[in-house]
C-alpha cells in the first residue's frame, strides 16, 4: 500500500469517526430530550390549568372532585392518599427488606445463596397489574377476614403488595451495602468478643448506614410513583383520612383514571391530571436525589 | 483452669449481691449471665431474619400458585386464540398477545439502537465535558422517574405533537424511553467491565477509537449488554401505566397490522378484567398473568443462563 491510499484511508477514516460519534452522540442527547420533554410538558398543561384554578386553592383546599359539580380542585386528599399507601408499604418492607439483606449477605452461604437472588429477583420482575390482581382477590379479602369494616377497596391491602414490590428493591440495594463493610472491621469487633449477631447490629449496619438509607429513599419513590396495584387495590374515592382500611385515591390513580375515561383533550380535567403529574414528578425528583445526595456525602470509603 | 476459681471468688467478694445469680460453683464465671441471655438474643435474631427471608419466598410461592389456581382451567388454545368479549366464556387474550409482541418487538429495535448507542458513546466516546455531565445527571435523574409520567409524556409528544395517535408506534417509542435508562446503565457496566488490556492492544495495531470499539470492546460486552436488554424488555412487556395514559384501547377485536393501527397488550387487557367484579372475569385475568409471567420467566431465566454461560469468563 502506497503512502497515498493511507492518506485517502485516514481521510475517509477520520470523517467516518466522526460521523459515528456525532451519532452517537444524538443517542446520548436523547436522555437529555427526554428529561427536557418531561418538564416541558408537564409545565406547559398545567399552567394552563392554573389559569383556570388558583394555585392556592390547588395545595390548600382539601377537597378534590375535578369530575362533578361543584368543583373543586385541591390535591391534599391525592397527596395524602399517596402517603398513606407508601408510608404503609415502607412500615412492612422497611425491616423485612433489611432483615432479608441480612440474612442474604451474612448468613445464606453457598448454593441456598446463590438461589434466593435470583428469586428475590424474581419477585422484583412481577408486574405491577399482577399485584393489583392479587391484592384484590387475596390480600383484600383477607384482610376482611381479619377484621371489621374493612371496605373493598382500602389502602391497607396496596400498601401491603406495595411493601413485596419494593422488599426486593430494599433488598438488593442494603445487601450490596452491607457486603461493602470490610471483613477486618468485622474482625476487629469479633476479636473483642462480640457475637455475630452484635457485630451485624452494632457495626455491620451502621457502617452500611448510608446505602440502607438510600435504598429506603427510593423504595419510598418507587411506592409513590406506583400505579396500577394502587389503582386497583385502594379504589378511585378522593379521602383524607389515617385510616387505611378505607379506600383512598392516590395521585397515580387520578391519572389512570381520568386517561381511562372520556375526557376530552383541552378541557380542565385533561389538564388537571398534569398538574397532578407535575406534583407526583416533584414528589420523586426530590426523594431520588436526596437519596443520590447521601450515598455521595455519607459513604463510607474504606481503604 | 485451676487458678480461675480464685480469681471470680475474689470478684465475689466485691460484689456479694452475685452469689445469689450464680450458685453452684461452675457456674461461678463473670461471663456466665449474660452470656447466655446474649446467647439467647442471637437466636432470635438469626431466626427473626431467617423468617423474613422464607416469608418473601412464601409470597412469591403464594402468588404464583394462586395464579395458577384461578387461571389454570381458562387457560386452552381458545383463550389464546380468541377475540376479548363482553361474554367471559369466548372471550380471549389474541389481540393482547399480538398487540404487546408487536410492542415488545418496536420497542426492542428502538432502545437498543439508542440505549446502546448512547452507552457507547459515554463510556467509550465521551470527554468529560459539560454536556456529558448534563447528559449523566438526566439518566440517572430518568431512572427514578415514575412509569406514569412517561405515559404523560409519549401523549403530549407522540400522541398529540407528532400526530401519531393512539398506534403500536407511539406505544413503542414510549416503552423505549421508559426502559432506556435500564439499557444504558446495564450496557455501561458490561463495557466498564472489559479490560483496558484489549482496547491498548487494538490502539497499538493502529485502530481507531471507533473500531476499536465495534470490532473488540463491544463484542467483549454483548453478554452483559444482552442480560441487560432482556431484563429491559421483560419490564417493558409488564407495564401498563404508560400505556394506558396513550389511550391504548381495552376493547380490540382486531391485530394490529402496521405501526399506526391501534393495539391492546397484555397487561392492559389483565387490568381490565381484574378492575370488574365478576368472578369470571377475574378468572380470565388470572389466565392472561399466567402467559404473562411466563414469558417473563423465560426472559429471565435466558438473563440468568446467559450471565453464567458468559458472565464468569472475565
Amino acid at each position: 500500500m502506497t503512502s497515498r491510499q493511507w492518506a485517502k484511508i485516514s481521510t475517509f477514516q477520520k470523517f467516518r469517526e466522526n460521523l459515528v460519534v456525532k451519532s452517537l452522540l444524538v443517542c446520548a442527547s436523547i436522555s437529555v430530550l427526554t428529561t427536557l420533554g418531561i418538564i416541558f410538558i408537564l409545565l406547559e398543561e398545567s399552567l394552563q390549568f392554573f389559569q383556570h384554578v388558583s394555585v392556592f386553592e390547588f395545595l390548600g383546599s382539601t377537597e378534590w372532585a375535578p369530575l362533578f359539580e361543584p368543583r373543586s380542585f385541591g390535591v391534599l386528599p391525592l397527596i395524602s392518599g399517596t402517603l398513606l399507601i407508601a408510608f404503609g408499604a415502607l412500615i412492612f418492607a422497611l425491616p423485612i427488606g433489611l432483615g432479608i439483606a441480612v440474612y442474604t449477605s451474612q448468613y445464606a452461604q453457598g448454593w441456598w445463596q446463590k438461589i434466593l437472588k435470583p428469586v428475590l429477583e424474581i419477585l422484583a420482575g412481577i408486574p405491577s397489574v399482577v399485584y393489583g390482581y392479587f391484592a384484590i382477590t387475596r390480600v383484600t379479602p383477607m384482610l376482611q377476614f381479619l377484621l371489621d369494616d374493612v371496605e373493598v377497596f382500602n389502602a391497607a391491602s396496596a400498601s401491603i403488595v406495595i411493601a413485596i414490590m419494593v422488599l426486593p428493591t430494599i433488598a438488593s440495594i442494603c445487601d450490596d451495602s452491607l457486603r461493602a463493610v470490610p471483613k477486618t472491621v468485622k474482625d476487629g469487633a469479633y476479636a473483642l468478643g462480640a457475637r455475630k449477631s452484635e457485630v451485624i447490629i452494632s457495626i455491620v449496619v451502621p457502617s452500611a448506614l448510608s446505602g440502607i438509607l438510600a435504598s429506603f429513599i427510593l423504595a419510598f419513590s418507587r411506592a409513590i410513583g406506583e400505579t396500577m396495584a394502587v389503582t386497583l387495590a385502594a379504589g378511585g374515592t378522593p379521602n383524607m383520612t389515617l385510616n387505611p382500611f378505607e379506600g383512598v385515591q392516590a395521585m397515580t390513580a387520578y391519572i389512570a383514571q381520568v386517561s381511562l375515561g372520556d375526557v376530552a383533550h383541552g378541557t380542565i380535567e385533561y389538564r388537571s391530571i398534569f398538574a397532578v403529574g407535575l406534583v407526583l414528578f416533584l414528589m420523586t425528583l426530590v426523594m431520588n436525589l436526596l437519596s443520590q445526595y447521601i450515598v455521595k456525602r455519607y459513604a463510607r470509603k474504606y481503604e | 483452669m485451676t487458678e480461675m476459681p480464685s480469681a471470680m471468688s475474689v470478684k465475689n467478694q466485691v460484689m456479694p449481691g452475685q452469689d445469689r445469680l450464680m450458685p453452684d460453683r461452675e457456674n461461678r464465671s463473670v461471663f456466665k449471665v449474660n452470656s447466655e441471655r446474649r446467647r439467647l438474643k442471637e437466636r432470635i435474631f438469626t431466626s427473626v431474619i431467617l423468617i423474613a427471608t422464607l416469608m418473601a419466598l412464601l409470597v412469591l410461592v403464594y402468588l404464583i400458585t394462586s395464579v395458577v389456581i384461578d387461571g389454570g382451567n381458562r387457560l386452552s388454545w381458545d383463550f389464546l386464540s380468541s377475540f376479548p368479549s363482553r361474554f367471559a366464556a369466548k372471550a380471549g387474550i389474541k389481540s393482547a398477545i399480538f398487540g404487546s409482541m408487536w410492542l415488545g418487538g418496536l420497542t426492542l429495535i428502538f432502545s437498543v439502537l439508542f440505549g446502546v448507542g448512547a452507552a457507547v458513546y459515554l463510556q467509550e466516546l465521551a470527554n468529560k465535558n459539560r454536556l456529558n455531565q448534563v447528559i449523566e445527571l438526566s439518566i440517572s435523574t430518568l431512572a427514578g422517574v415514575p412509569s406514569i409520567i412517561y405515559g404523560m409524556l409519549g401523549l403530549g409528544v407522540f400522541v398529540r405533537f407528532m400526530a401519531l395517535g393512539r398506534s403500536v408506534l407511539a406505544g413503542a417509542l414510549t416503552m423505549s424511553l421508559l426502559v432506556m435508562p435500564v439499557i444504558i446503565i446495564a450496557s455501561r457496566e458490561a463495557l466498564k467491565s472489559v479490560p483496558d488490556s484489549i482496547r491498548m492492544a487494538a490502539f497499538a495495531l493502529g485502530a481507531s477509537r471507533w473500531q476499536t470499539v465495534r470490532d473488540h470492546v463491544l463484542p467483549a460486552a454483548v453478554p452483559g449488554i444482552a442480560t441487560g436488554v432482556i431484563l429491559a424488555m421483560a419490564r417493558a412487556m409488564g407495564e401498563a401505566a404508560p400505556l394506558i395514559l396513550l389511550g391504548a384501547l381495552t376493547y380490540v377485536a382486531f391485530v394490529p397490522e402496521g405501526i399506526f393501527d391501534g393495539f391492546t397488550a397484555l397487561p392492559i387487557q389483565i387490568y381490565n378484567w381484574t378492575s370488574r367484579p365478576q368472578q369470571a372475569f377475574h378468572e380470565l385475568a388470572a389466565a392472561g398473568i399466567i402467559v404473562l409471567l411466563v414469558f417473563l420467566l423465560i426472559c429471565n431465566s435466558a438473563a440468568i443462563f446467559i450471565r453464567y454461560k458468559w458472565g464468569s469468563k472475565k
